[in-house]
């Protein structure tokens, strides 16, 4: 498909505004004035054309099944989206006065009353713009209160089926990483962990069901663990859809948590973010939460910047508050019992699934799942040279996406799968015939599956292609 | 129960499949003390007319008038098509492009982004978005100390304080020295990672930072740009620094209490490895056709995990996409008078605001929309009883004005009246 520079024509001018009815001439010095900008030019039909056509080379959760394993591909309800464009809600000015934005204010301070209900907290930041952004927020949340305290501490520790998120944030703040193994069952090591765990040990992160859509049973030895060795453990929130309702990491042990608006609380994930990323802590650590915090008042609600041991600001203003918006019309939709339904719903789906796809894959754990599983394409590989992400490729020309693949690491030719909540039992039912065909065909006609996808705009694209001559602009086409 | 499919039929039938009788076995591995006996007291359960009512409550109580408040957020108008292409069900309702085959309109979208993007910039690359300008800013200082290994980030105390307070954050925590100085005491060293400049900055002023750049590269520093206001790219030329980064909110987002807008992460091709984020390369299928994946990815964190050059993951794709539109819909004429009118309609309001007892001017030098003034006690709450949202305060009677596209001459001749 042609890019935009390519359907340019020069001299075609598209959406443009009125002179200034105001007197004057430009007063920028000459030296500065911007001389010869390139961008594309065209007509708004051409514009709307050509994103119309992007989107249909696109598969979103609207297009059909998407169980993409960790990544919570649920329905995005369109009120949430209706309400997020509500002009006091989009037009407000994040320096506004308190008295501009009271509205806004007032549904920030319910969605941090709501999370806390949620996880057991008892504080919430609604900064951080992602869930990785969370994690960060978390772990020099977690580096001010050992510094309070006068506590060196170097090592952060993160199980080996854990989010490349976990390491990659303990690396950045300087912190040694060590890797705790995981057991037959895929579970903690507690072993491991407990011999892993000393006073050099910052805290665990650790989510919960683990990445391989387990429930840790010894969830409260894990805690006692770290807390016994006086660290602080770290609640990934990337997978609560599987128990909201049913329990709440604080219960568990936990200290710090984050959540991932754009997973489990349905706002869409817009090919790549805007995410939201809030972080909850007990009381213990809710002193070094992130500014501005949302205050309520005899004079209504305010921001407020200047915590005496806040960590500081993680982004500039307050939030993604648009992401905000459709979180909490979720949450007004469902309520408690209704969030509680839909984690009922979501390891229902996800084990009826199991159930359907382990006849013909690998299953390395079998065990009731939570709200995802992961299973291993090792046979197929094995005994006919098909790997998972041909398997993969050949979902696609079936029509449906592709689960996540080759993670967690610690499992052969991973495939994990997250059905959602929201999944009719007809729409897995033919993911699971779609999975039992290529099984088959992985037998009779591998290289058909080899050579997948074929309906797609586009082949195999080339990965060492991309990486040995970088093309990032079309300026630097070859 | 709201967005969940199944009939009871169906559930009952599914649970015989897995041999279970009821839910609750699906949770046999949570420990009985951990199970709540009851859902939490959450508000909920609204049917959706209820949920509109609710929702339109809240936002009517909110301020959602002609106002003047600029400072790294800007109302500038979004046009129609903006909002249509960012609804788009097959780009907003998708996931990171893991699988390409499936994702050539997000990747395609990404990577005109990109292009589009390094071109307002002046530089050669950029990647595929970061949460906001501030986000973007820390990260670039990152970049800078690892290529120069050395750890002083020096930063002009005229950036807006939010992005002073993050980099300061960000700085305490990844190990490095964090400055921020007067602009003209700015004197790179050899300990010297990174040096950045705002423009416009805090204030409205427009700098131009050629010689401070230069005497950064000649003590083996890099120069970062940062720019909060983008339609200024259409009238105003880019700093030429090794990194620049900025918020793309003014080009056709809403303000929306601060965010989601998205940050711009543009550097030289030569430091393409270095960066942080999600790229978007081209490149071709085994039929030689054209198209796009994600790139470069042995830099990130689900690859390289703690050695990652950031731990970004999800970022802000379908803010950039519209930003993207936005660009294209205007084309540089577009951009041109979007910018030229945001101009002049300062130029206008900070005579006539000078021309009034009791205003002065707080920062000579050039200004695109924005600027500071020294206002009489009580303009900020005049101009809220008035009607009109208020610039930000930037101290003790110190307002800063922004204007844009949106104001016509009868709101600044309004606003005259009223403070006169």
């Amino acid at each position: 498909m042609k890019t935009l520079a390519e359907r340019s024509v020069p001299g075609r001018g598209g959406e443009h505004v009125g002179a200034s009815d105001v007197p004057g001439k430009p007063t920028i010095p000459k030296a500065m004035l911007r001389k010869g900008l390139k961008l594309p030019e065209l007509s708004e039909s051409d514009v709307i054309r050509h994103y119309h056509n992007l989107a249909a080379r696109n598969y979103g959760v609207d297009d059909g099944f998407y169980p993409l394993g960790s990544c919570t591909m649920k329905y995005n309800p369109k009120v949430s989206e209706d309400a997020s464009r509500l002009p006091g809600f989009a037009g407000i000015h994040p320096l506004a006065p308190p008295e501009h934005c009271q509205g806004a204010l007032r549904l920030m301070a319910e969605l941090e009353a709501d999370l806390c209900a949620l996880t057991g907290m008892d504080a919430f930041t609604l900064a951080p713009a992602a869930g990785a952004h969370g994690e960060l927020t978390a772990l020099m949340m977690m580096a001010a209160y050992f510094r309070d305290r006068g506590e060196k501490r170097s090592k952060v520790l993160v199980p080996d089926s854990s989010h490349g998120t976990n390491p990659a944030t303990a690396g950045y703040m300087g912190y040694d990483v060590v890797v705790i193994a995981s057991d037959e069952m895929g579970d903690v090591d507690l072993a491991d962990l407990a011999d892993k765990m000393g006073d050099d040990v910052a805290g665990l992160m650790l989510t919960n069901p683990n990445t391989l859509g387990l429930f840790d049973p010894n969830i409260e030895k894990i805690t006692e663990i770290v807390h016994e060795g006086g660290g602080l453990v770290y609640y990934d929130g990337a997978n609560l859809n599987a128990i909201m309702g049913i329990a709440r990491p604080a219960d568990m042990g936990y200290d710090m948590v984050h959540l991932n608006l754009h997973k489990t609380f349905a706002t869409p994930h817009g090919g790549g973010g805007p995410g939201s990323g809030p972080v909850g802590v007990t009381s213990a650590l809710e002193p070094y939460l992130p500014s501005p915090r949302v205050k309520e008042g005899d004079g209504g609600y305010t921001l407020e910047y200047d915590g005496k041991s806040s960590i500081g600001m993680v982004r500039a203003f307050n939030s993604s508050f648009g992401v905000l918006v459709r979180a909490y019309a979720y949450i007004r939709a469902l309520g408690g019992a209704g969030l509680r339904h839909a984690s009922e719903m979501a390891v229902l789906n996800a084990n009826y699934l199991k159930e359907s796809l382990k006849k013909r894959y690998e299953l390395p754990f079998d065990r009731k799942c939570m709200h995802e599983f992961v299973l291993s394409g090792a046979k197929q590989a094995h005994e006919n040279g098909v790997r998972t992400t041909d398997i993969a490729k050949r979902i696609l020309d079936a029509g449906m996406h592709a689960p996540t693949i080759y993670f967690p690491q610690i499992v052969e030719e991973a495939m994990m799968v997250e059905p959602t909540e929201t999944e009719s039992l007809e729409t897995m039912d033919a993911f699971a015939d779609i999975m039992e065909e290529i099984a088959r065909e992985c037998e009779t006609d591998p290289d058909k599956v080899r050579a997948a996808p074929v309906t797609m705009p586009v082949s195999r694209l080339d990965d060492a292609l991309a990486a040995r001559k970088p093309v990032l602009t079309w300026g630097m086409e070859r | 129960m709201r967005y969940t499919p199944h009939t009871p039929d169906q559930i009952a039938l599914m649970l015989a499949k897995i041999g279970e009788k009821e839910i609750g076995g699906l949770y046999s591995d949570v420990p009985r003390d951990l199970m709540l006996s009851a859902p939490p007291d959450i508000e909920g359960g609204y049917d959706e007319p209820r949920l509109i009512r609710h929702l339109g409550e809240l936002a009517e109580s909110d301020f959602s008038g002609i106002g003047f408040a600029g400072a790294g957020s800007y109302s500038h108008h979004s046009p129609a098509a903006v909002g249509h292409i960012m609804s788009l069900s097959g780009l907003y309702t998708s996931y990171t492009p893991y699988q390409a085959e499936v994702s050539q309109g997000v990747l395609q979208a990404l990577f005109e982004y990109q292009s589009m993007m390094a071109q307002l910039c002046g530089k050669d690359i950029c990647n595929a978005t970061m949460y906001d300008g501030s986000t973007a800013l820390a990260e670039a200082a990152v970049m800078a100390r690892n290529m120069t290994r050395r750890d002083e980030i020096v930063a002009a105390d005229s950036l807006h304080p939010h992005y002073l307070s993050v980099l300061s954050t960000y700085c305490a925590a990844g190990g490095m020295e964090f400055q921020a100085m007067p602009l003209e005491e700015i004197a790179p060293s050899k300990d010297t990672a990174a040096v950045i400049v705002q423009s416009p900055d805090y204030w409205g002023t427009l700098h131009d930072s050629a010689e401070l750049f230069k005497a950064a590269s000649d003590a083996g520093a890099r120069s970062i740009a940062l720019c909060l206001e983008m339609t200024s790219l259409g009238l105003v030329s880019p700093a030429a620094a090794d990194i620049f980064a900025g918020d793309g909110q003014a080009l056709g987002l809403p303000t929306s209490f601060g965010g989601p807008s998205f940050g711009v992460l543009c550097a030289c091709a030569a430091d393409a490895r270095r960066m942080p984020g999600r790229l978007v390369g081209q490149t071709a299928d085994s039929k030689g056709r054209r198209g796009y994946i994600l790139t470069l990815q042995t830099r990130e964190q689900h690859i390289r995990r703690q050695r990652a050059t950031s731990n970004i993951c999800t970022s802000q794709s379908l803010c950039g996409i519209g930003a993207a539109a936005y660009l294209a819909l205007l084309g540089p004429s577009g951009l041109g008078d979007v910018a030229r009118a945001s101009h002049l309609n300062a130029n206008y309001l900070m005579e006539g605001l000078l021309a009034l007892p009791g205003f002065g001017l707080a920062h000579p030098g050039p200004i695109y929309n924005e600027f500071t003034m020294s206002c009489p006690k009580g303009t900020y709450e005049a101009m809220i009883e008035a009607g009109f949202g208020p610039p930000v305060r930037g101290g003790e009677d110190m307002l800063i004005f922004a204007t844009t596209e949106m104001h016509r001459k009868a709101d600044l001749d309004a606003l005259l009246g009223v403070l006169s």
